[in-house]
């Protein structure tokens, strides 16, 4: 009884804040302007969704090109962080090489160093080389925070694998990149999946970089978009709320439905 | 062979600039263009050490470290606690508890800014529908102190649940025997929990404490998006100083210098967790 009391109390407070997030996103203007506020809008409208989706102009067009930007970085940085991070994590787990311990160290090192450090070399030399306000740009910098996550998740999912396996597959003549194709890749699906759920979830989320990188809707993401938006003094709370809304779709349905793989795989990645 | 290309994407994006910002820290390079600057040594350290802007700002982000932190790892406890026990829906809870977590830190700060909004927030009204409150109050526009304790709380909604996953991993790790054992001996819940279920977390918690103090002390966005700094500059911290000083001032090098104090700081934190595992293992064994 206490427990299901306290699981209420707990679910009460999480939904509330969200669920005001979803009402404004529906809300008439003037509901939202209301003093004092009621709580279900007595106008519904899904015209700012429309105007996201359909949109020539404005902010609601900014921010269908920020999300789309935002896919587009995300895959990118998934595509190289993931394959770089699952070929080195394999050399890391397996392979014995002078200085392993310390270069595995040292990824970890290199995933806890604050951004801000990076950021202002990387600045300089992306304006030398014309990469400011670029995708390419964005997905060169953002690898710099997705590849050491990778390598580490990824040589401690390998490291859980068993030896034998490999060694059974090398006795029966394959090659070690043979055996690491078709004896070891699918078995460490499971990890491949985690990790690019993870590196997605981190570019989608990112904003520091974004925010200093990109400055046009040739390459800003749906984290600057939201937050310029959101500073200005004249503001309808109502398309915020619904491009918040948006943005907090992939990421909260990916959770939601793969929520087992995201805990194992929050749990491994870091702890050990 | 294999790792190559990891040693050349880590070495190109992160090792190549971490050390050019050590670099540029001890010149005086105040634009973004190719050139030669002027070596000024450790100037700009003991320029930013002098500042009385920085000792503010390393105290708001000590206050939100601190703060933050201490309240999700309680919160993140008791949360670990209903994940972990049997019930109907329990799923649901799940998935209830994961939102959050979810939920771009970018579009939690700017939901939180507008729930606190001074004219049109729903905490307001909530508030005063209820008589809690007589009057409607400006949350992030007047007094810092209060401004930087409710950036604290949008954390804190946020990243709670992250900290409840992990405790149930650990919680999930404990041999149930154990509490049952203590019981049939006679001990009440709180006592099996601070006696039993405390110690063993303890590896947990520590790991989880570091990630969350380590993440805390870099907090930026949902500063930006909440309060931009202000009031009076109260929500500031280390990393947003950096940003101005960086990107709206120009001034590289003084951000340069900044970052590394930021780095510093996180390493002598990792330092001391690892000071603290080693003498808890050296006492107990």
């Amino acid at each position: 009884m206490r427990r299901t009391l306290g699981a209420l109390t707990a679910s009460t407070l999480i939904l509330a804040p969200f669920l005001w997030l979803i009402v404004s996103s529906i809300a008439g203007q003037t509901d939202l302007l209301e003093r004092p506020l009621h709580w279900w809008p007595e106008h519904v409208t899904l015209s700012r969704y429309r105007e996201i989706f359909t949109g020539h102009e404005g902010v609601a067009a900014q921010f269908r090109s920020a999300m789309l930007n935002s896919l587009i970085v995300g895959a990118g940085t998934v595509v190289i962080s993931v394959s770089v991070g699952t070929l080195g994590g394999y050399a890391l787990a397996r392979l014995t090489f002078p200085l392993r311990r310390t270069t595995l160290l040292s990824f970890l090192v290199t995933y806890m160093l604050p951004p801000i450090v990076l950021i202002i070399p990387l600045y300089l030399l992306m304006a030398r080389f014309g990469l400011l306000d670029t995708k390419l740009g964005l997905i060169i910098v953002y690898c710099s925070l997705a590849t050491p996550f990778a390598l580490w998740t990824m040589s401690t999912f390998f490291g859980s694998l068993p030896v034998e396996l490999e060694e059974a597959a090398r006795v029966d003549g394959c090659t070690r990149l043979g055996a690491l194709v078709r004896v070891i890749l699918p078995l460490a699906r499971p990890g491949v999946v985690a990790t690019t759920l993870f590196v997605f979830l981190l570019c989608w989320d990112e904003f520091l970089y974004a925010l200093i990188f990109t400055s046009t809707s040739d390459a800003k993401t749906i984290p600057v978009a939201i937050a310029e938006f959101t500073g200005r003094n004249a503001v309808d709370f109502g398309l915020i709320a619904a491009g918040g809304v948006l943005a907090a779709l992939p990421p909260v349905l990916l959770a939601v439905v793969l929520q087992r793989h995201l805990i194992a795989g929050l749990t491994t990645g870091s702890l050990k | 062979m294999l790792l190559l290309p990891a040693a050349l994407v880590v070495f190109g994006v992160v090792l190549w600039p971490a050390g050019r910002a050590l670099v540029i820290s001890f010149l005086d390079v105040d634009s973004p263009f190719p050139g030669a600057y002027p070596f000024v040594g450790l100037r700009n350290y003991t320029d930013i050490l002098g500042n009385p802007r920085f000792w503010a700002a390393a105290q708001h982000t000590l206050y939100f470290t601190v703060a933050s932190t201490t309240l999700e790892v309680v919160l993140g406890l008791g949360l670990a606690h209903l994940l972990a026990a049997p019930m109907r829906f329990r799923w649901l809870f799940r998935a209830i508890v994961i939102l959050p977590w979810a939920l771009p830190t970018i579009v939690n700060g700017a939901m939180w800014r507008w729930i606190l909004n001074a004219e049109y927030g729903a905490l307001n009204a909530l508030l005063t529908q209820l008589h809690l409150m007589g009057d409607y109050r400006s949350w992030l526009g007047s007094d810092p102190f209060l401004a930087l304790n409710m950036v604290v709380v949008a954390d804190v909604w946020k990243n709670t649940s992250l900290v409840a996953f992990f405790l149930l991993a650990g919680l999930s790790a404990i041999p149930a025997e154990l509490g049952e054992a203590a019981r049939i001996d006679g001990a009440g819940s709180f006592r099996v929990f601070w006696r039993i279920t405390l110690p063993l977390l303890r590896p947990t918690l520590a790991a989880v404490l570091v990630l969350r103090v380590i993440e805390a002390f870099k907090v930026f966005d949902i500063v930006y998006v909440m309060t931009g700094g202000g009031p009076a500059s109260g929500t500031q911290t280390i990393t947003f100083l950096t940003y101005l000083q960086a990107f709206s001032a120009q001034r590289f090098s003084s951000g340069a210098a900044l970052a590394y104090l930021t780095v510093v700081a996180v390493l002598m934190l990792a330092l001391i967790y690892l000071r603290l595992l080693r003498q808890q293992e050296m006492r107990a064994s």
